[in-house]
C-alpha cells in the first residue's frame, strides 16, 4: 500500500456525498462504513440494492445518494449489477452514451442476502468476471427484521431466534474465504471504525476492475444491544481481540493489513453488547468464553507465519 | 420477404433478431432452449449484433434483463414453466420498474408431478404481475409478434414488459411455413429503442424502485400501472393494424373466425384454436352456426371487444388449458366476469382440457358444440374435465403392474 495517497486520517475525504435524513438506526455501523466508502467512490456511481436495513436509504420521493439508486431484491443484486454493467458497456461500444457517461456499477447488501439467499447471485457473477463493486454491511443477523439468526451470526451469540443459554451454536459462514476460492479481482474486509484502512482498500478496489468485495462488519446498536455512542470502540474492539480479521486478498494472496500485534482478549469485545450477555449473567460463563478465545487465537495461530 | 419452415422456437428466435435486440441474459430449459440456441449461435458467429450472457437462475436471469432495459438498451429473453414460476418475483419487480422488454413463454405444465409437456397454467400463474401477455396460434404470428411486442412495450403510452406466449411441442417443436419480413422493413416499423425517463447515467443520476412509505405513495404507483397496461389494448390494435398495411397480417386483440353470424362460439388462446377452426368448418359444413373467439391479448384483458363479439351468441364453449384448483378454469372465469349483468349475455359452459400434453380430439370439439348449443339458459352448468374412461382404465392399469411389480421384488418366492 506504498502508492496510497491516504497516510493519515486527515488525508480522508471530507466530502460527506451521502446525504443525511435517513431512517437508518442511530450509530448504525453499516452507515458509517457505507458512508466513508461513497465519499470515496463518489456520484458516478449506481447502486443495485438488495433487500435490508439500507433499502430504506431511498424513500420516495427522496434519495441521499449522489448518483444512481436501483432497488431489486434479496437473491439476485449481483444479477442486476450484471444486468446495468452490461447495458453500460453495450451502449458505449454502439457509440449510444459516451465513454465518460459510464458508472461504477455496486451491489449493496446486508449479511442476509450475501452470506444467503444471494449467494447463488453472487457466484455466478463472479464466476462470469463482471466488472463490480460489492458492499456487504454485516451486522451478524437479519437487522431489518429484529435480529434473526443469519449465515452470518457468529458462534454464542444470542438472536430474536436464538434465545437459549448457550446462544448460537453454530458457526459465522466465511464469505471472505468464499469468495478467495472463486478468484476474484479483489476481496478485503473493513469496519468504519478503521477508516484509514478501509480508505485504502476503497481505493485499491476502484483501480481494479473485476469482481470486488468490500466486507464491512457493521455493529449494530439495536440488534446487538448497545449504547448507539459506542459503535466506533465497538468496532475498534472487533479488531483489536482479533475476532475481525482486517485482510484483503488480491492475486491469489490472502494480506492481513492490520493484524492486532497483542491481541485484547474476546471477553473486552463481548461484554459491550447485549447479545453476548448471558455468557457473564447470572452466572459467568468462563468455558464458553475461553472457547470463543480459542476459536479466535487457533484462527491467528493458523495466519502466523 | 423470403419463407421459410420454422418451428415456434426458431420463429421466436428470428423475431427477436429482427427485432435487432441488444441484450440476450438466458438461461436454458426445455421447451425454450430451441430460442436462445439460435440466438447464442448467431451472436457468437456474428450474424447478430449483441450480447449475450447465461445467468444461474431464472431468478437472476430476469433481474439482469430489466435492470439492462432499465439502463436504455433493448433486451431480449425466454424461459418456460418452472423457470417463470422461479423468476415470478422478479416478473412483479421489473414490471414495476416499468421496464420495457420483451420475454418469450413457451408454454408447459407445473410442477407436482413434473412433466414436459405443455398446458397454460404457467403463463396464467403470470396473470397479474404487470406484463402484458400476447398469445399465439401460429409459427407466423409468433414472429410476426415480437417485434410488435417491443412496439408496446416501449410506447410512452404503455412501458411495460410483454410476455410473448407460445404451446410448448404443438408449436415450439412444430415447422409451419412462415414469412419471413425483410430486416430493413422491419426496422421502419420498429425505430431503435429510445430510454427516456429510464436509464442510469452519469450527467443523469436516477433512483429507480425506491422502497415508499404508507399506502397513498404505493397505489399511485400502482395505479399509474394498472391504466399503463390497459393502455396496452388500444397501442397493440394500432401497431398490430400498422404490421398488417406493412406486411399484410393484421393483428388485433381479438381472433374472430367466422363468429360473426354464428349462435355457438368456442373461445380459447394458444394453438389449439386452430384445432378449433377445423371443427367450425366442419360444423358449418354440417349446416351448424358455429365459430371462434380467440383473444391475443389476455393482459389486458380485451373486455369490449369480447363483449362486442359474445354478446347475442346462443351458447358459449369455454376452452381452458389450465385448472384453478377449487375453481376451475381461469378464462372462463375472466370471460364470466366481462359478461357479467349484460341483458343478452350468452351461457358460458367452462371445458377443461389439454393438460400436461393430452390433445384434445375434434370430437370432443364437436361434443362441446353440442352441448352448448343445447345449453338452456339460466343456470350454468359446472366445468367439465374433459378426461375419457379410457384414459382413467390406462391409468389404473399403469398402478395395477405397478403394484403388482412391488409386489413380486418384495417376495420373490411368489
Amino acid at each position: 500500500m506504498s502508492e496510497t495517497r491516504f497516510h493519515s486520517v486527515k488525508d480522508l475525504p471530507s466530502a460527506r456525498l451521502l446525504g443525511t435524513g435517513t431512517p437508518m438506526c442511530a450509530g448504525c455501523g453499516g452507515l458509517q462504513a457505507l458512508h466513508q466508502i461513497y465519499n470515496l467512490l463518489g456520484g458516478r456511481s449506481v447502486f443495485v440494492n438488495a433487500a435490508g436495513c439500507m433499502t430504506l436509504l431511498s424513500v420516495y420521493p427522496f434519495t441521499p445518494f449522489r448518483g444512481s439508486w436501483l432497488y431489486t431484491a434479496m437473491a439476485s443484486a449481483p444479477a442486476g449489477a450484471q444486468g446495468v454493467r452490461d447495458a453500460l458497456d453495450i451502449l458505449i461500444a454502439q457509440g449510444r452514451m459516451p465513454p465518460e457517461e459510464d458508472l461504477q456499477v455496486v451491489a449493496l447488501t446486508g449479511d442476509g442476502s450475501a452470506y444467503g439467499m444471494g449467494l447463488s447471485a453472487t457466484s455466478g457473477a463472479i464466476e462470469r468476471e463482471l466488472d463490480f463493486l460489492y458492499i456487504v454491511y454485516d451486522n451478524e443477523g437479519y437487522g431489518n427484521t429484529g435480529q434473526q439468526t443469519s449465515p452470518a451470526t457468529p458462534h454464542g451469540a444470542r438472536t430474536a431466534t436464538c434465545r437459549g443459554p448457550g446462544g448460537f451454536a453454530g458457526e459465522k459462514k466465511d464469505l471472505f474465504a468464499i469468495w478467495c476460492a472463486h478468484k476474484p479481482a479483489y476481496a478485503a474486509t473493513l469496519v468504519g471504525a478503521e477508516p484509514l484502512d478501509l480508505a485504502r482498500k476503497v481505493e485499491t478496489a476502484l483501480s481494479i476492475k473485476g469482481p470486488r468485495l468490500l466486507l464491512a462488519l457493521a455493529p449494530c446498536p439495536t440488534g446487538w444491544d448497545f449504547d448507539p455512542r459506542h459503535t466506533v470502540e465497538i468496532g475498534k474492539l472487533a479488531v483489536k481481540t482479533g475476532l475481525w480479521p482486517l485482510k484483503e486478498y488480491r492475486e491469489g494472496r490472502v494480506v492481513h493489513t492490520k493484524p492486532p500485534m497483542r491481541r485484547v482478549p474476546v471477553e473486552r469485545y463481548l461484554e459491550t453488547q447485549g447479545r453476548f450477555r448471558h455468557l457473564f449473567e447470572p452466572t459467568r460463563r468462563d468455558d464458553r468464553i475461553a472457547e470463543i478465545q480459542a476459536r479466535v487465537d487457533a484462527y491467528w495461530e493458523a495466519v502466523a507465519p | 420477404m423470403t419463407g421459410m419452415l420454422l418451428t415456434g422456437n426458431a420463429a421466436v428466435a428470428r423475431g427477436a433478431r429482427l427485432a435487432r435486440v441488444d441484450y440476450v441474459p438466458a438461461f436454458p430449459i426445455t421447451p425454450q432452449t430451441e430460442i436462445i440456441e439460435a440466438l447464442a449461435g448467431w451472436i457468437e458467429s456474428g450474424d447478430m449484433l449483441g450480447r449475450w450472457v447465461t445467468l444461474e437462475s431464472e431468478h437472476a436471469m430476469l433481474t439482469a434483463a430489466g435492470a439492462a432495459a432499465a439502463t436504455g438498451v433493448r433486451v431480449f429473453t425466454a424461459t418456460s414453466s418452472q423457470g417463470l414460476l422461479y423468476a415470478m418475483e422478479m416478473l412483479y419487480t421489473v414490471a414495476g420498474w416499468r421496464a420495457p422488454f420483451v420475454l418469450a413463454n413457451v408454454s408447459r405444465g407445473l410442477a407436482t408431478p413434473i412433466t414436459l409437456e405443455p398446458d397454460h397454467n404457467d403463463i396464467l400463474a403470470a396473470r397479474d404481475c404487470g406484463f402484458l401477455q400476447i398469445h399465439c396460434a401460429t409459427c407466423q404470428e409468433v414472429l410476426d409478434n415480437l417485434p410488435i411486442a417491443y412496439r408496446v412495450a416501449e410506447d410512452p403510452r404503455v412501458r411495460l414488459p410483454v410476455i410473448v406466449n407460445l404451446d410448448g411441442f404443438y408449436l415450439s417443436f412444430t415447422r409451419e411455413p412462415v414469412v419471413l419480413p425483410e430486416p430493413q422493413e422491419v426496422d421502419a416499423f420498429l425505430p431503435p429503442f429510445e430510454a427516456r425517463d429510464i436509464r442510469f447515467r452519469a450527467s443523469q443520476p436516477e433512483s429507480q424502485a425506491v422502497a415508499v412509505l404508507g399506502g397513498g405513495p404505493y397505489s399511485y404507483f400502482r395505479y399509474e400501472t394498472h391504466l399503463a397496461a390497459r393502455n396496452g389494448l388500444q397501442v397493440y390494435a394500432e401497431a398490430g393494424a400498422e404490421w398488417g398495411e406493412r406486411f399484410g397480417r393484421v393483428y388485433d386483440v381479438l381472433d374472430l373466425y367466422r363468429s360473426e353470424d354464428a349462435e355457438i362460439c368456442f373461445v380459447m388462446i394458444g394453438s389449439f384454436a386452430t384445432k378449433a377452426m377445423a371443427a367450425v368448418d366442419a360444423l358449418r359444413a354440417a349446416g351448424r352456426r358455429v365459430g371462434l373467439v380467440r383473444p391475443r391479448l389476455l393482459r389486458p384483458f380485451p373486455a369490449e371487444a369480447l363483449r362486442q363479439a359474445l354478446v347475442g351468441k346462443r351458447g358459449v364453449a369455454v376452452v381452458d388449458q389450465n385448472l384453478s384448483f377449487g375453481f376451475g378454469g381461469v378464462l372462463h372465469g375472466e370471460l364470466c366476469s366481462a359478461l357479467y349483468g349484460l341483458a343478452d349475455a350468452p351461457i358460458l359452459l367452462s371445458f377443461i382440457g389439454g393438460l400436461g400434453g393430452r390433445d384434445i380430439a375434434q370430437s370432443e370439439l364437436f361434443e362441446m358444440a353440442r352441448l352448448a348449443a343445447a345449453a338452456d339458459r339460466g343456470e350454468a352448468p359446472p366445468p367439465r374435465l374433459l378426461y375419457t374412461q379410457e384414459e382413467l382404465r390406462e391409468v389404473r392399469k399403469l398402478q395395477t403392474l405397478a403394484h403388482a411389480e412391488r409386489n413380486r421384488l418384495e417376495d420373490p418366492g411368489s
